[in-house]
């Protein structure tokens, strides 16, 4: 994946591309609003993530001049303001995701590569299908080989966000926040219990493991095996 | 001296009343003017008419009784005290008859009336008064004498004379009146101007404490004073506030810090294996999150408390609110032994923060679970009621509780009770809470059932 970095510290600059690099993207660096702006302009990438406060020209005007041109490559905005305003003035300008400093880089890395494998098929598909998993978007029923699993309302919101990001990690706070629409951290990890509890219901009986912990990031919905 | 006066002088009050003493020396000049204007013309008008009727009289009686009977009546009538003016003359001027002693000879020349009032000397038996002002009208006879008819104006005169002086003193009183009101209302005005100065001064130059004088008069002055008396409170809070957190930024944020530097300065020291840096490492990411939640929680306090928070308020159902965050702490509160429960009687409007309310209520919950699994058989109980009319939700647990005395201390930033010691956290949940109630014009209650802590969040009527 090729990503572009708008941030004009140096050090996490740099420190973000060799960890991409890790990760197997490949990361171009910007140091200010304008240079970020016309790279963005005029290279291809998949993913541009912008640091909100810019020398030159700020973050969220790079984003929306970039919208107002017609790009519709995937914005990750990063800021050090973290009110609930300020993450919706961030969207407001074009932004697809919003991630306040400090930040764990698998949290990053997570949320790049949802936004990177976004797709517009997700949002019309009215079943979604993990191996033998199933999910039915309208009558809302869960199936597991064809048996029905009887899941709350807010563990079937869970197992439709975890389908629909099938086979990419899944970090706890993207569940707090596209699940439970919460921003703010709770200081227990109340997430991990909800997905141990979905975990057994979904997996219980049915043999092969759908729902895996990658350690240190979050979870993943897969089929072993396969990617 | 003189400044004192120009400063008296320089006041709104006195520049006011000099104003207004100004225009209403010229309406009563104008009033006075016209008034002594109108009635000179009545008086004059009268003296006219008067002497016109005299003079008809003396034709009636001259056609009647010739000469002699003319000279008689006028020698009879110009004794009468108080008289008109009489004069009778011959052709050449020498005065026949009459009371007046002395006039300018050109008066008797033109016929008709006196253009002018002139000045005439009069007889008053053997003594001649001073000169006296007259109008008068002169006819001639057939037979070329000239008869003089007049009236003194000394009466007008008078009348005019006594309206000026008493225009002129009442205007001259009116404004040394004005002038005195002036002096001690400007004077009180500046003495209480001054001593605000002098108290703001003082405030200025570092008595914080220091207060804008109030008389208790409960005047303008002193509803200026005590609203900024409230203002400088107001300040001085927040001032206190900003000290009381960069206090403990530095005694609750150094702690940790010192922590954390220690752990690397200890992993760096020591001969390890691999594993063992990595567990150091892993460590002191763990160490940084929860400073940097502690750091989160300080500047979001510091907002709320500082009433500038963008965060918006709309209308909201506690009850979803409530039953939103039950949900979410239910499973652990499972895992942890706990019995969760949560009762309410449907929707109840509020106007709140979604999100705010949630981390309060979560936090609560949070710490509710954590300390009654301490006791034998932990129960949480949420509840969102209507208490007076006002919205309410209480979270109570069967943990060890707060001692009342301890209770206030509760909310103080960083405290963390003697018995909460042991437990993980940054102390700063009930002063959040705490924040996030005055943001929302509510309040936070500490209390009891007998056993345990029993939160409350009272919020203001929904209705107003």
């Amino acid at each position: 994946m090729k990503i572009l970095v708008i941030e004009d510290d140096r050090d996490s600059a740099r420190y973000l591309e060799k960890a991409l690099a890790e990760s197997g993207h490949s990361a171009d660096i910007a140091a200010d609003g304008d240079a970020g702006f016309t790279l963005a302009d005029s290279g291809n990438y998949d993913v541009l993530v912008v640091d909100r406060m810019l020398p030159r020209r700020d973050g969220l005007s790079v984003v929306a001049g970039l919208r107002a041109k017609g790009h519709r490559t995937p914005v990750l905005i990063l800021s050090a303001l973290g009110e609930v305003d300020d993450r919706v003035t961030g969207l407001r300008a074009g932004g697809d995701d919003y991630l306040t400093k400090p930040y764990a880089f698998s949290e990053l890395l997570a949320r790049i590569e949802v936004l990177q494998r976004r797709n517009g098929a997700a949002d019309v598909e009215t079943i979604y299908r993990v191996g033998d998993l199933e999910l039915d978007r309208l009558s809302h029923m869960a199936k597991r080989a064809g048996q029905e699993i009887v899941l709350q309302p807010r563990e079937f919101r869970l197992l439709e966000f975890l389908m629909r990001h099938a086979g990419q990690v899944v970090t706890r706070t993207m569940l707090l926040e596209n699940v439970w629409e919460y921003h703010f951290d709770p200081q227990t990890n109340v997430i991990d219990v909800h997905v141990s509890r979905l975990r057994s219901k979904i997996e219980k009986g049915f043999g092969v493991p759908l729902l895996h912990t990658v350690r240190g990031a979050g979870y993943m919905l897969k089929v072993p095996g396969k990617t | 001296m003189m400044g004192r006066f120009r400063a008296i002088v320089s006041t709104t009050a006195a520049r006011l009343s000099a104003l207004y003493l100004l225009l209403f020396t010229i309406c009563a000049l104008a009033l006075v003017l016209y008034m002594t204007a109108q009635a000179a013309k009545i008086l004059r008008t009268q003296t006219e008419t008067t002497i016109i009727e005299e003079v008809q009289n003396l034709s009636q009686v001259y056609a009647r009784a010739g000469l002699p009977g003319l000279v008689r009546t006028i020698d009879r009538r110009s004794r009468v005290p108080g008289a008109n003016l009489y004069l009778i003359s011959d052709k050449a001027g020498v005065v026949l008859a009459g009371n007046v002693a002395e006039i300018d000879g050109s008066i008797l020349r033109n016929e008709g009336w006196t253009r002018e009032p002139f000045e005439y000397m009069r007889f008053s038996g053997e003594a001649v008064e001073p000169a006296h002002h007259a109008l008068a009208h002169v006819f001639v006879l057939p037979n070329e004498m000239r008869i003089l008819v007049g009236r003194d104006l000394g009466e007008p005169e008078r009348f005019r004379e006594i309206v000026q002086r008493s225009l002129t003193l009442a205007l001259t009183m009116m404004g040394l009146g004005a002038l005195m009101i002036w002096y001690f209302v400007g004077r009180h005005a500046l003495k209480r101007i001054d001593g605000v100065s002098a108290a703001s001064q003082r405030i200025m130059a570092g008595d914080l404490s220091g207060r804008l004088p109030v008389t208790g008069s409960g005047d303008e002055f002193d509803r200026l004073s005590e609203n900024l008396n409230m203002m400088l409170g107001k300040i001085s809070n927040l001032n206190e506030g900003l000290k009381q957190v960069s206090d403990n930024i530095a005694h609750d944020l150094k702690t940790p810090l010192t922590r954390l530097r220690n752990r690397a300065e200890a992993a760096l020291a020591s001969r390890q294996s691999a594993s063992d840096y990595k567990e150091a490492l892993t460590d002191m990411i763990g160490q940084s999150d929860q400073l940097i939640r502690t750091f989160n929680a300080i500047l979001m306090i510091s907002r709320l408390e500082a009433g500038y928070s963008s965060e918006r308020l709309e209308r909201l159902d506690l009850s979803e609110i409530a039953g939103d965050v039950v949900e979410l702490y239910e499973p652990l509160a499972e895992e942890a032994g706990a019995a969760l429960s949560f009762e309410t009687k449907g929707p109840l409007a509020i106007q709140g923060n979604r999100e705010l309310l949630s981390q309060t209520l979560s936090n609560i919950i949070d710490n509710a679970i954590k300390y009654a699994s301490l006791a034998d058989g932990p129960a949480i109980k949420v509840s969102v009621l209507q208490e007076n009319g006002a919205p309410v939700v209480i979270v109570s647990d069967n943990g060890p509780g707060i001692p009342e005395p301890d209770r206030e201390r509760a909310t103080e930033r960083f405290v963390r009770l003697e018995n909460s010691r042991s437990a993980p956290g940054s102390g700063l949940g009930l002063s959040l809470a705490k924040a996030v109630m005055k943001l929302h014009k509510g309040e936070m209650r500490l209390g009891s059932d007998g056993q345990g802590l029993k939160v409350s969040l009272v919020f203001a009527d929904a209705g107003s």
